[in-house]
């Protein structure tokens, strides 16, 4: 029972992690149809933002708490620029993008190694954070439920913007139909920007809560980031609900898959069971109508 | 040959709730130049979509005996359904003629596939005569007038040996000339097969339409000769207000 | 007819260069430097085919040659194995039994034959899966690379069986002719040069035959094509499983040059990193995804020797120039100065 309860858990974590990094990225690509592959590299530079600023502020929990907000800034600062200077130009051609950002994330890796080294660095888990959590029915680790925590917040904080406020709407609007939006007259590259933003910053978020899990260093993302796009795959796009369903759903899978086998085992068959499943649903769990061709 | 019509009973089309195309009932003899009419929003093209399996929907469409609902896109086309798109859509970096001999050639084996095309069909080669292209068959399609794209277009429709041709509103855009030579075309190449034309254009309508079906709101209004359907009260009713004048 | 004549010169000049030229101008070990890159150049025809033809961006290549090369090694192994037909690595690692799904391979014309089909089977059981489904775009470049990230992982954790993260390693013979041979190793890159030209005669027939003008009508207008009676689906098939099985015969010639297939050369990187040099030499050209190939690993074998940190700083340079300002590749500067020299 117990065993079971754990596995349980570590769905439910990794499932948390899968979120985080995919949400922005569900975002992004629902939106403009790009596909971002320094989405990971955003990550990683939350990560380290994570990293520095407990070199700067000696207390742990302190330095934690500033390095979320400060994550988001710093992977949506990145996004935004990456935006401007890159994507905005290639908007009709959205698979070079993804060529084109996979460069950009070489680049962005290199930077790393150069700046803070190949090794990896270590983020020191405040206290209230290192030991574990006693649920009544089971143990589980305080980072690994801060995280979910903090995926929980992170997607209530999304569905928020999204339906309360007049930039959520605009957002909604040009995922359904950018022209009409367009001509009904949202900016829609104001809104790209906007979007970029938030969905990079999500990233940089999910980068900080990486830290509390294991070391940090520049391929930190990537190993990732091609689990974050089955999620989005998975989870279609222009609904979070989507990618919420599709996070926890692999996250669990992985997790009780590995249960009977082993992690490697675990991550082929997710995938196969992602392409069995995209049989009956080829748009995702949840995708907006859209009509294209004629 | 006799078996060659198209026969719809109540075709209903439904997105999320909201239903496009409401019960149509129509039946399209072979040699008849039939139009498409109705504002706006209408569903003719939604009608065409779940002919062609675009669409789904329920009811019947009877191409002779044989039931096009619920197929696929690909086998209603073998079956000889075919159909162009509001916007003209031709494969731009080919040739005429490339265009022309891949819309000729769904039945091709693979062994054929395989080959270079060693010389141009016959019915290629008939086909650029008919649709008036011989003398820009050489040239990528990207580079044509948008009338001449549209003529490619019903060039394909013709080497790919379709009985039925749904065109979607092919004189859109067109200059008065392409227009009247577009109406001869179809008029030619309507003798021997079922067209059914959809169209906003009234005068375009009045020259060259043998019958005519009104489509408002997703359920056919009137159906009839062009005389027939401009006498109608109901006709008239919905076209008032809107930018095209039935009765005029 | 003046593309037929381009093509033929391309292939007389390739055939010197490859089989005249590199041999009598390179020592030994440039020679089967070279061999390793005609490897990759072999990939990259059938990136080309996939991709710049076919508009499938297949971010996973490292499967099908990863599959042809294990294919392949295993076949060495075994035949290293000497008496007890127990593969060294086996004894260290394993129960120093041989599983059942090696035994095939000891025969060189199973081998051989499940060098094309294996790979071609992956590909078609999950291009049939996608394709037919209406997977593509982004998509399906996600789950071709979510293949190779599967793909790797899973060899990684099998130590005991295939190497894990060594992988295979240390073959003396190929089909009975020691390794250490100098002239044995020439006539590997004899055996890797033919290859690619006969590689590229078949792009060549596919391009211009009529399966390559459908081919690019599906890349431009998949549904258009759906309105012409065909199955998209099967088109696109046709192409992706001819890529991979191209991709498994580069993976298996790749074995013998370079001594070494391990997880790190399938995984996500190398699968991408496939992908530069064809978009380099023109992803829709005939000739230019095997001769960027070649361009790109000379280029990064020469640089990240000296230099390792500014070669990465280089790649992902061209990676983000090329494909964003220059989307048919250099052969884009080619075409227009012909244009410009035409128009004179
Ligand atoms: N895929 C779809 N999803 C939702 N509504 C649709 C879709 N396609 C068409 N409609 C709606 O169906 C109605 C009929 O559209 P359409 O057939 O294009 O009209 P027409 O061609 O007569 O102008 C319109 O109200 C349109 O908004
Ligand atoms: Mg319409």
């Amino acid at each position: 029972m117990d065993a079971v309860l754990g596995q349980l858990f570590a769905g439910l974590s990794l499932g948390s992690v899968l979120l985080l990094a995919a949400l922005g990225l569900a975002l992004t690509f629902g939106q403009m149809g790009v596909i971002n592959m320094a989405h990971g590299e955003f990550m990683m530079a939350g990560a380290y933002t994570a990293y520095v600023a407990q070199n700067v502020i000696a207390d742990a929990g302190v330095a934690l708490i500033l390095a979320i907000p400060l994550g988001f800034v710093v992977g949506g600062v990145m996004g935004v620029v990456l935006e401007a200077t890159l994507i905005r130009r290639m908007y009709l051609r959205p698979l070079d993008t993804l060529l084109v950002t996979w460069g950009v994330a070489l680049i962005l890796q290199q930077v790393a190694r150069d700046v803070f080294g190949a090794p990896n660095v270590d983020v020191r888990a405040p206290s209230w954070l290192s030991g574990s959590v006693d649920l009544g029915i089971t143990q589980v680790p305080a980072a690994r439920l801060f995280i979910l925590g903090l995926a929980v917040v992170a997607v209530t904080g999304l569905a928020l913007v999204l339906t309360k406020t007049a930039l959520g709407r605009r957002i909604r609007a040009v995922v359904q139909n950018r022209d009409l939006a367009e001509t009904a007259g949202v900016s829609t590259r104001a809104t790209d920007r906007l979007t970029f933003f938030i969905g990079s910053g999500l990233a940089g978020i999910a980068g900080v809560a990486l830290t509390l899990l294991g070391s940090t260093g520049p391929t930190l993302g990537s190993n990732y980031i091609v689990d974050a796009f089955l999620v989005v795959v998975a989870g279609g796009v222009g609904q979070i609900k989507g990618t919420v369903i599709a996070a926890f759903g692999l996250g669990l899978l992985q997790a009780g898959i590995e249960y009977s086998t082993t992690a490697s085992l675990a991550k082929v068959a997710v995938f196969a069971l992602v392409v069995v499943f995209l049989q009956a649903r080829p748009q995702g769990i949840f995708s907006v109508r859209t009509r294209s061709l004629a | 040959m006799n078996a060659d019509y198209l026969e719809l009973s109540d075709v209903r089309v439904t997105f999320d709730g909201f239903v496009a195309v409401d019960g149509v009932t129509m039946t399209v003899p072979r040699g008849d130049l039939r139009f498409l009419i109705g504002p706006n929003g209408a569903g003719k093209t939604t009608l065409v979509d779940a002919i062609t399996g675009l669409a789904p929907a329920t009811g019947s469409a009877l191409f002779g005996r044989t039931e096009l609902l619920g197929r696929k896109v690909h086998r209603i086309v073998r079956l000889g359904i075919g159909r162009t798109f509001q916007t003209a859509t031709v494969f731009e970096n080919l040739t005429v003629l490339q265009n022309l001999d891949i819309a000729a050639g769904a039945g091709r084996g693979p062994l054929t596939l395989l080959r270079r095309r060693s010389s141009v069909p016959a019915e290629v080669e008939e086909a650029l005569e008919t649709v008036g292209l011989v003398d820009v068959r050489d040239k990528p399609a990207g580079v044509l007038p948008h009338g001449q794209k549209q003529w490619l277009e019903i060039g394909m429709l013709i080497v790919q040996n379709a009985r039925v041709l749904l065109l979607d509103e092919p004189v859109a855009g067109m200059s008065a000339q392409e227009r009247a030579d577009t109406g001869e075309l179809l008029r030619r190449i309507g003798a021997e097969r079922t067209v059914v034309v959809v169209e906003h254009d009234m005068d375009f309508m009045r020259c060259f339409a043998d019958s005519v079906t009104v489509l408002h709101a997703g359920k056919v209004l009137s159906e009839g000769t062009v005389a027939q359907v401009q006498a109608d009260p109901r006709v008239q009713e919905v076209y008032l207000g809107t930018a095209a004048e039935v009765g005029a | 007819m003046r593309r037929e004549l381009g093509a033929l010169i391309g292939f007389a000049v390739g055939a010197l260069a490859l089989l005249v030229l590199a041999p009598a101008l390179l020592s030994d070990f440039r020679l089967s430097l070279l061999g390793k890159f005609v490897c990759y150049a072999i990939v990259a025809v059938g990136i080309g085919l996939a991709w710049g033809r076919g508009g499938m961006l297949t971010l996973g290549q490292g499967v099908f040659f990863g599959l042809g090369a294990y294919v392949m090694a295993m076949h060495l192994k075994l035949a290293d194995a000497g008496p007890s037909g127990v593969p060294d690595f086996m004894k260290l690692y394993g129960s120093g039994e041989v599983p059942g799904w090696w035994e095939p391979f000891r025969s060189p014309v199973v081998t051989v034959i499940g060098v094309i089909a294996i790979p071609s089977l992956v590909a078609l059981g999950l291009g049939a899966a996608v394709f037919r489904r209406r997977v593509r775009g982004a998509y399906f470049a996600i789950l071709s690379q979510a293949l190779a990230a599967a793909f790797a992982i899973l060899l990684v954790g099998q130590h005991a069986t295939i190497g894990g993260t060594n992988g295979l390693n240390g073959f003396r013979s190929f089909f009975g002719f020691a390794l250490y041979d100098p002239v044995n190793k020439r006539m590997l890159f004899y055996i890797a040069a033919s290859t690619l030209l006969v590689v590229l005669a078949i792009a060549w027939q596919l391009y211009r035959s009529r399966f390559g003008e459908l081919l690019m009508a599906v890349r431009d207008q998949e549904e258009r094509v759906r309105f012409l009676g065909y199955d998209p689906a099967n088109i696109k098939i046709v192409a992706y499983v001819v890529a991979a099985a191209m991709a498994g015969v580069a993976g298996a010639l790749f074995v013998p040059i370079v001594g070494i297939i391990s997880p790190a050369s399938v995984g996500v990187v190398p699968s991408i990193a496939f992908l530069i040099g064809v978009a380099i030499g023109g992803r829709s050209t005939l000739f230019g995804p095997a001769v960027g190939a070649i361009v790109v690993a000379w280029a990064q074998t020469t640089l990240s020797e000296s230099f390792p940190s500014f070669w990465i700083y280089f790649q992902g340079a061209l990676f983000l120039l090329v494909v964003a300002f220059l989307p048919s590749g250099l052969s884009t500067v080619a075409s227009l100065r012909r244009r410009t020299r035409e128009a004179t």
